[in-house]
């Protein structure tokens, strides 16, 4: 224990996880409304774009400080995401190809910026490649309140403009009609997955940002129905994941920091879509298992039944060699669930012969029962 | 003789790119019109992840095993998008999202943690090392020929041969798949073909442009071709007719100002997007902006024609068939009324006399056929 709290004392690991936690926040809360309105991988083409903008200020401040760096991502991430709607609303490009198209040239830009700083005989321009894929431990105290500032003004900005958000979100056509300036919303929100990109840079980088945008989101949606416990989910997802996977790469201090997230809340993702109460993959699957075990049941039981009816027996005795033939496979277990419910019972009819079933008292009235709620004609 | 060509370094530089974006634009022009562009970014991402686990297993950083890997991989990152979208927890775009980050994260963090200090690190897996093509080489019928060289020429060969013996079904997949389906096609296999393709094409191209700006390779050129031509086959030759010129201008301009060189090819096949997208032939921004002007021109005289036609045998002839009505009663600004009565007058369709505006006989007939079409064949 006292080695964990030693740990904690250390400095840079208190930045990185408080560092760990606004971008938890933000990326959680802005990403659920990118998710939402099926803007995914827009989060991943703004988060490329952001690259130029780091070098650009870079350059303008002449060193490696967050502030200029992060004003200069934002400006091109939106201009990245003004170019896309430029290209997709006054060219025959549609979406996918002006994303491909934002993404891979703001990034080359980024790329063809980054070596020209690099030529440049400037001491402090090593840091610069850890915007690619992030490196916690590199947080200092002054940046964790530019961050801190950045997720203050997002989470203000959601918390003012709710309801708006809400209905762009779910039905923009009504909220058109209904006199909200929908376009000016969309440029908000789209800055706002700008925004969330922003303050991932020093943490996850460019290159991984995308996964941190629609992670939390994601998971926290297999969870709950509402937008309210949603957006505040997806918050604690990312700062799970945040915390853990910067936690990793600070104590092993040789890996990069944005693929330790990125692999965190994508673990968090994988658990949710399997477990998550009722919407869960395994939940499905065990209830399809549950209702096939019950259908099987219930057809044996019918078939009995039918049997019985077509003989005028009430007990009359069926070779489980002719339910299988019947239903083609091997009803040995469906049988034993309906013994055990007290529904069939074994009889010997002939010594020569296999075993054989009738219904009970009780297995006649549930058959009568199920057949009432499928085929009345029937009974 | 030869043998000097391949050992001149600019010229191998420039070839391998050109090259690089000759096969990337083959299989990118589908990509595009099927509107699946961003698979590009997801298959360049993860195949990564292929490129580390080849490479820690057979210490080989290209060749063949790296470039099934790479096929295998790409396919790897299809299927895991399809069984996400496929549990309907989440949408495809956020899937994709989702998928090809874990990929490339664990990549990553296989080079942190087994590749260090060799010469296949994070840098050059995002940016590529174009500039160093020439250095490995490897001996063909004789000659020692740049191994990038090689494999891109084994890779474009592969591509134009697909897309030339498939050109018929591709076309047909692409534009209609119901069809091509209904007509016994297999448009799924067919594009798994291509997706199989492209990642191919990625870890060939992977050594010289990297993973991202190897997207630009594939979705840049074929879109700018989308703007300028409306044949499939023309859009191709298009396509890989930018990539060469990017890669040739792209080298001189990065040779200038000593930056990277890969960037500055995938910059410059933005900057042949840009000229596309203003100057192309019919859905250039200039040319929308030229026929809307000819179109409102067209409109203004038509309105003067009827408006001098509807009046002409009235009571208010002399109020309204005269200069300044075009002002009062057509609410034309007095710029705008000038310019038009001038067209007017020089087309011969309007005759005039002091203030008043006559309409000549051509003026006349032009007014009726706008006025009463079906009586066009009368005259």
């Amino acid at each position: 224990m006292s080695e964990v709290f030693a740990l904690l004392a250390d400095h840079t690991v208190q930045n990185v996880i408080a560092a760990a936690v606004f971008l938890g926040v933000t990326s959680g809360v802005l990403g659920s409304f990118a998710v939402l309105r099926q803007q995914s991988l827009l989060g991943d083409t703004l988060a490329h774009a952001a690259l130029p903008g780091v070098c650009l200020g870079f350059v303008v401040a002449g060193g490696r400080q967050l502030g200029p760096i992060l004003g200069g991502a934002l400006f091109t991430a939106v201009l990245a995401a003004l170019l896309m709607l430029l290209l997709t609303r006054r060219s025959r490009l549609k979406t996918d190809a002006a994303l491909g198209i934002a993404l891979s040239f703001f990034f080359a830009v980024g790329v063809v910026l980054l070596t020209y700083i690099q030529g440049t005989p400037n001491a402090s321009q090593g840091g610069l490649d850890s915007f690619l894929f992030g490196q916690a431990a590199a947080t200092l105290r002054s940046d964790l309140w530019i961050m801190a500032g950045v997720m203050v003004v997002s989470i203000a900005l959601v918390a003012v403009f709710w309801k708006e958000f809400k209905l762009v979100t779910f039905d923009p056509t009504f909220a058109g009609a209904i006199g909200l300036p929908v376009a000016l919303l969309d440029v908000v929100l789209t800055t706002m997955i700008a925004l969330a990109v922003v303050i991932g840079l020093q943490m996850v980088g460019v290159v991984l940002m995308a996964s941190m945008v629609i992670a939390p989101a994601v998971a926290a949606r297999q969870w709950v129905k509402s937008l309210e416990s949603m957006v505040i989910l997806a918050a604690i997802v990312g700062i799970v994941g945040g915390v853990v996977g910067a936690g990793l790469s600070a104590v092993g201090r040789n890996l990069a920091t944005g693929p330790l997230i990125v692999l965190a809340v994508s673990t968090l993702v994988i658990i949710s879509i399997l477990v998550a109460p009722g919407r869960g993959v395994l939940w499905e699957e065990l209830k399809r298992w549950r209702d096939r075990r019950t259908l099987r049941g219930r057809q044996v039981l019918v078939m009995l039944y039918q049997l019985a009816a077509h003989h005028r027996d009430p007990s009359y005795p069926v070779e489980r060699g002719a339910v299988d033939v019947f239903h083609g496979l091997d009803t040995r277990a469906a049988l034993a669930r309906l013994e055990r419910r007290g529904l069939v019972r074994p009889v010997h009819h002939m010594p020569d012969e296999g075993q054989h079933w009738e219904l009970t008292e009780a297995g006649l009235s549930e058959a009568e029962r199920v057949l009432t709620d499928v085929a009345p004609e029937a009974v | 003789m030869l043998e000097d060509l391949f050992s001149n370094a600019a010229l191998m530089i420039v070839l391998t790119g050109a090259l690089v974006g000759v096969a990337a634009s083959l299989v990118g022009t589908f990509l595009v019109l099927r509107r699946s562009s961003m698979l590009s970014d997801a298959i360049s991402h993860s195949i990564v992840f292929g490129v580390v686990i080849v490479w820690l297993l057979t210490h080989e950083q290209s060749g063949p095993v790296q470039i099934v890997g790479a096929a295998l991989t790409g396919l790897l990152t299809v299927f895991l998008t399809e069984l996400l979208a496929n549990t309907r927890k989440v949408k495809t775009d956020a899937a994709i999202g989702l998928v090809f980050p874990v990929l490339f994260a664990t990549g990553v963090l296989l080079l942190n943690l087994y590749a260090r200090d060799v010469h296949i690190d994070t840098h050059t897996v995002l940016l590529g090392e174009i500039g160093f093509v020439w250095l490995k080489t490897m001996t063909v019928a004789g000659m020692e020929v740049p191994q990038a060289v090689v494999w891109m020429t084994v890779v474009t060969l592969i591509n134009a041969l697909f897309v030339a013996l498939l050109f018929k079904e591709l076309k047909l997949a692409t534009f209609d798949p119901e069809l091509a389906t209904a007509l016994g096609f297999v448009p799924r296999l067919l594009f798994y073909g291509l997706l199989a393709l492209t990642s191919v094409t990625a870890v060939a191209a992977f050594e010289a442009v990297g993973a991202v700006l190897f997207i630009a390779f594939v979705i840049i050129p074929p879109a700018a071709a989308y703007l300028l031509t409306d044949r499939l086959f023309a859009m191709l030759g298009i396509a890989a007719a930018i990539a060469v010129a990017s890669s040739v201008s792209g080298y001189g301009l990065a040779v200038r100002y000593d930056v990277s060189i890969g960037g500055m090819m995938a910059v410059v096949t933005g900057g042949f997007l840009a000229a596309a997208f203003v100057l192309g032939p019919r859905y250039g921004l200039l040319a929308q902006a030229w026929s809307a002007w000819r179109q409102r021109y067209a409109d203004e005289q038509r309105a003067l024609l009827v408006h001098l036609f509807d009046h002409e045998a009235t009571a208010a002839r002399a109020e309204e068939n005269v200069v300044s009505a075009l002002r009062d009663h057509l609410s034309w600004k007095p710029r705008q009324a000038a310019a038009v009565l001038e067209r007017s007058l020089a087309a011969g369709l309007v005759s005039r006399d002091g203030a008043v505006l006559e309409l000549t006989d051509a003026g006349r007939d032009e007014a009726r056929q706008l006025l009463e079409p079906w009586r066009r064949y009368d005259a």
